[in-house]
């Protein structure tokens, strides 16, 4: 056998370890029942701002800590708690994907990532409404 | 119905070049092609021609459309949808042309445009070359033109043309008056993330970049085709290193504008779109090395082929990763997914991919190579183990970006772990360390076998001093990254030693190898510049500081949310000094754009040392198109050896008031009552602490906090605890809000068991914002180390279009 095929195999060896391991640490998806049974364990959970409850958040009191209730698509609810700023505009996503980990009485997150209506691509429905209320603004 | 006021002309005309630019493309592979499969000269002499035709006749096509598409985004036809959705008339000039990459019609209109003019230069240069490399280039434009022909076949659209008309998208009862335009103020305007001039240069850089990935593909598949294995590898060579220049610096431009626009802090976040638009370099690199070693050695042509074939592919797969839509939950700015069919995007991909690998498949046995083995002492060995490194590494980044496909074919719900960053991180500093060493000894090998005694002369001064250089870097250099442990710091201090030596090395072999001979240094003149950019995305990695920690960098373990270390976020009170690491901050002033809902903010730092004073003004998109929130662009200043970097994090709801009163001073003792316009209240105690033991606080530092019971007069009763921080002599108040009272304490000064305390009562939330401030060290190494490395390799282009020149010249005199 050549030395560069036993290198060739040494490394794909050494990459196929890395990969491993690194699927090893993955985290899932998970709805929050099933993030309640893997407590303190990083879960990522697909959820909605639930805006029946109010968003706490007082910059002047303490900028980084954040808290809102969210559920998710079977409706089951979670307190989450963000040690971060305010994402700017929390109050408009449409869907929200939360890192983090479930505490005894609150997701403790550490990441939001949100879908907003107007992200790259500007949302088509918004801009429908403002011709719409350009319309009326002109009659 | 009769519309007024339509501009329907220019529409109709676009739509003509959009079916001609397919036509022309489709005559154009087709008569390549058969150039190509002609045994007879006349034939394919005359099928080239057609073809060249065609192909010239794409080209204008090509041009025309987007004309056409600036023409209509540059009078606000808004009748067209493409620029009521991506334009507005309070756009500046300069960002009508950013305009074109924010919709997917127009960056598939982009990455045409460079595909003719790079499809021009081939036709005029490519000699023998020219028609089975333009077929495969004259194919790639058929498909990005079905991209954006918008044509019907029964119920699907295939692709998304940029000329439709708005009415004809959108039903809207607004269409149902024959003056509607005169409705329509205004277009939808561009993504504000967009407005920064590092967006009018990206994206064609970075397009280019793709782009012309398909010329080393095209050269390998012309090679495969007309069995002329190896051959190609001569004209392709300067075509691969101009690819992987343009790519290269494409990338690190979105970096930088990442850097410079976008609030993520940083200009890498191993993002998915960032990673697809970087695996096709990392492959591209790996290919130019292999494609040197069969130059010198005849080995590795089989690999050079896998390589670009594959680079190529990637590119294709990145398109679709990013513009399908299948990444929404894990990019933060990948297109949606709108107006172009995920089917499409994927055909584009297999299209390539799977043609191009069964023709290396079969051709595999048919292309050349050594069965000598190489010497472990030769240059080529450990090139070749280079390569195949970058290739791996790149190959773990496509899987871990691809985790939403895999996630989509198998039905698994796998996601990245807690740190993103890290996961990637604690790979690709492996990578780091031995690319490092790989870089700067290779050179110092000679092809085919070294002398080990000639070896160790020339390489034994570099390596001292990259020693004593890397040493005095760990030592002095304070690069103390706790925050993956010490294994992690470990391997960042190793990884920086392997980058010092790999420009130490690479910039001794200048001299030492090349006698100085800049002209043919170009390659060593890269490795330097990749080096320096490791060195700097090393350092400003593990030495970026967070400034703006709250609690004016001392940690107190009081109020709500504090159990964890203090947050990144600090509230800025306008007029009040505020500190900040080394400086004393001051929200000084707010102005707003004339045109656009865009805020600046000018923030006076002092340093606290020196008499060192600057204003930092970060932006600010607020209530941007009726959608709620802020979209903030971060300013920087910059030193040489690092930059203080900040943008806005928050803002109070706009819609208050301001606020005009003050604080009332209020002097109390334990237990006495103080009355306020809706109740009173009673400072039920002052505690006095010492020797808190926390970070930031010396032993005498002292903290004071008073409670303070209000009773409102409606008989609810609020706590509320200001606090005071004696550090050093300097005072730190920390006040504390009673929201629903509208009551704000202050602990101004506490003498024994009496409290000077600040009282004011406010109809409206003070003037703050929220931001944060990070110090960046050596984030200019990395720039440096672009530039440098781009320059080398343009270097090399030039020595390698010289070389093939001259062995041309010589084939002519020979023959």
């Amino acid at each position: 056998m050549k030395k560069t095929h036993i290198a060739l195999l040494v490394l794909i060896a050494a990459t196929i370890a890395v990969l491993i391991s690194f699927m090893g640490k993955l985290s899932t998806y998970d709805s929050v029942k099933s993030a309640m049974k893997k407590k303190g364990k990083v879960v990522s959970i697909i959820a909605k701002l639930d805006r029946s409850y109010p968003i706490e958040y007082d910059a002047i009191k303490n900028p980084n800590y954040l808290s809102f209730v969210a559920a998710d698509s079977v409706g089951s609810n979670m307190k989450v708690v963000y040690r971060k700023e305010k994402p700017t505009n929390l109050e408009h996503s449409e869907r929200l994907v939360l890192k983090g980990k479930m505490d005894d009485d609150h997701f403790e997150c550490s990441e939001i990532l949100m879908k907003c209506p107007s992200k790259y691509k500007d949302d088509m429905k918004q801009a429908k409404k403002n011709l719409e209320a350009n319309k009326q603004g002109d009659q | 119905m009769d519309y007024t006021g339509e501009h329907l002309f220019p529409g109709l005309l676009g739509h003509f070049f959009v079916t001609l630019s397919l036509v022309a493309s489709l005559v154009a592979t087709f008569a390549y092609f058969k150039s190509v499969q002609s045994k007879i000269e006349v034939n394919a002499n005359s099928w080239k021609n057609l073809a060249r035709a065609a192909f010239i006749t794409e080209v204008a096509s090509i041009f025309a459309i987007f004309a056409i598409l600036f023409f209509i985004i540059y009078n606000h036809f808004f009748e067209y949808k493409y620029a009521w959705q991506h334009s507005s008339r309070s756009l500046e000039v300069k960002y009508l042309l950013s305009c074109f990459w924010e919709g997917q019609e127009g960056s598939f209109l982009l990455w045409s445009i460079w595909h003719s003019v790079l499809g021009a230069i081939l036709i005029a240069k490519a000699k023998k070359w020219e028609a089975p490399v333009m077929t495969v280039v004259s194919f790639a434009q058929v498909c990005l033109a079905t991209m954006i022909a918008g044509i019907y076949f029964f119920n699907w659209r295939m692709g998304s043309n940029p000329f439709v008309l708005l009415r004809h998208e959108m039903d809207a009862p607004i269409f149902s008056d024959p003056n509607y335009l005169s409705l329509i103020k205004d277009g939808n305007d561009l993504n504000p993330l967009l407005q920064n001039y590092w967006m009018v240069i990206h994206p064609p850089v970075l397009f280019l970049g793709f782009a012309s990935t398909i010329v080393p593909f095209a050269y390998t598949i012309a090679g495969l085709w007309t069995k002329n294995f190896g051959d190609w590898t001569k004209p392709a060579l300067p075509w691969a290193l101009f690819s992987a220049a343009v790519l290269g610096t494409g990338v690190m431009m979105g970096g930088a504008w990442a850097y410079e626009s976008l609030s993520f802090g940083g200009y890498w976040a191993w993002d998915p779109v960032e990673n697809a638009s970087m695996v096709p370099w990392l492959v591209l690199i790996a290919g130019i090395h292999t494609m040197l070693i069969y130059k010198h050695t005849g080995h590795s042509l089989r690999a050079t082929h896998f390589l670009f074939i594959t680079a190529f592919c990637l590119v294709l797969y990145s398109t679709y990763l990013t513009r399908s839509g299948d990444l929404q939950d894990t990019s933060v700015h990948a297109f949606t997914g709108e107006g172009i069919a995920v089917i499409h995007l994927r055909a584009l991909f297999f299209v390539f991919t799977i043609p191009a690998f069964i023709f290396y498949a079969v051709r595999y046995k048919q292309i050349p190579g050594i069965a000598k083995e190489e010497q472990t002492s030769s240059r080529e060995f450990w090139m070749f183990i280079g390569s195949l490194i970058f290739f791996l590494s790149a190959l773990f980044i496509t899987i871990a970006t691809s985790l939403p496909v895999i996630n989509k074919i198998f039905g698994t719900h796998f996601t990245m772990g807690e740190d993103v960053a890290f996961s990637y991180n604690r790979v690709i500093i492996f990578v780091a360390i031995i690319i490092g060493i790989l870089t700067a000894i290779t050179q110092y090998l000679k092809y085919k076998e070294t002398d080990s005694k000639f070896f160790r002369k020339k390489i034994i001064w570099p390596t001292v001093i990259s020693l004593i250089v890397s040493c005095a870097v760990i030592a002095f250099g304070n690069i103390n990254y706790q925050e993956h442990g010490a294994g992690f710091l470990g391997a960042i201090w190793f990884a920086t030693a392997c980058s010092i030596y790999a420009v130490v090395a690479n910039s001794a072999y200048i001299w030492l190898g090349m006698k100085g001979k800049l002209k043919l240094s170009g390659g060593s003149i890269a490795h330097a510049g990749f080096g320096l950019m490791l060195i700097g995305i090393l350092l400003s990695s593990s030495k970026k500081e967070v400034l703006s920690w709250n609690t004016s960098g001392i940690f107190v373990p009081l109020g709500e949310g504090s159990k964890e270390r203090p947050g990144e976020n600090l509230t800025l009170v306008k007029g009040v000094p505020t500190t900040m690491g080394d400086y004393n901050v001051t929200y000084v002033s707010d102005s707003m754009h004339p045109k656009k809902p865009l805020w600046y903010y000018n923030l006076h730092f002092k340093n606290k040392k020196s008499s060192e004073q600057f204003t930092l003004t970060p932006n600010a998109f607020v209530n941007y198109k009726g959608n709620q929130g802020l979209m903030a662009n971060p300013d920087a200043r910059h030193y040489w050896n690092h930059d203080i970097f900040t943008y806005i994090t928050s803002l109070p709801d706009p819609e208050k008031n301001k606020d005009t009163s003050s604080f009332k001073p209020e002097i109390l003792k334990a237990g006495d009552t103080a009355f306020y316009s809706n109740g009173f209240y009673v400072l039920e105690d002052l505690v006095t602490r010492d020797n808190i033991p926390t970070g930031g606080l010396a032993p005498t530092d002292k903290v004071f906090m008073a409670t303070i019971k209000v009773y409102s007069k409606n008989k609810t009763s609020y706590t509320s605890r200001p606090f005071l921080i004696n550090k050093g002599g300097s005072l730190f108040p920390f006040r504390d809000t009673v929201t629903s009272e509208n009551l704000i304490f202050q602990l101004n000064r506490v003498d024994g068991n009496s409290a000077q305390l600040g009282v004011k009562e406010s109809n409206s939330v003070l003037q703050y914002l929220t931001l944060k401030a990070y110090k960046f060290p050596f984030i200019n190494l990395l720039w440096l180390g672009v530039i440098v490395m781009v320059t080398g390799i343009a270097i090399s282009i030039v020595r390698r279009i010289q070389l093939n020149k001259s062995s041309q010249e010589i084939e002519n005199l020979t023959l």
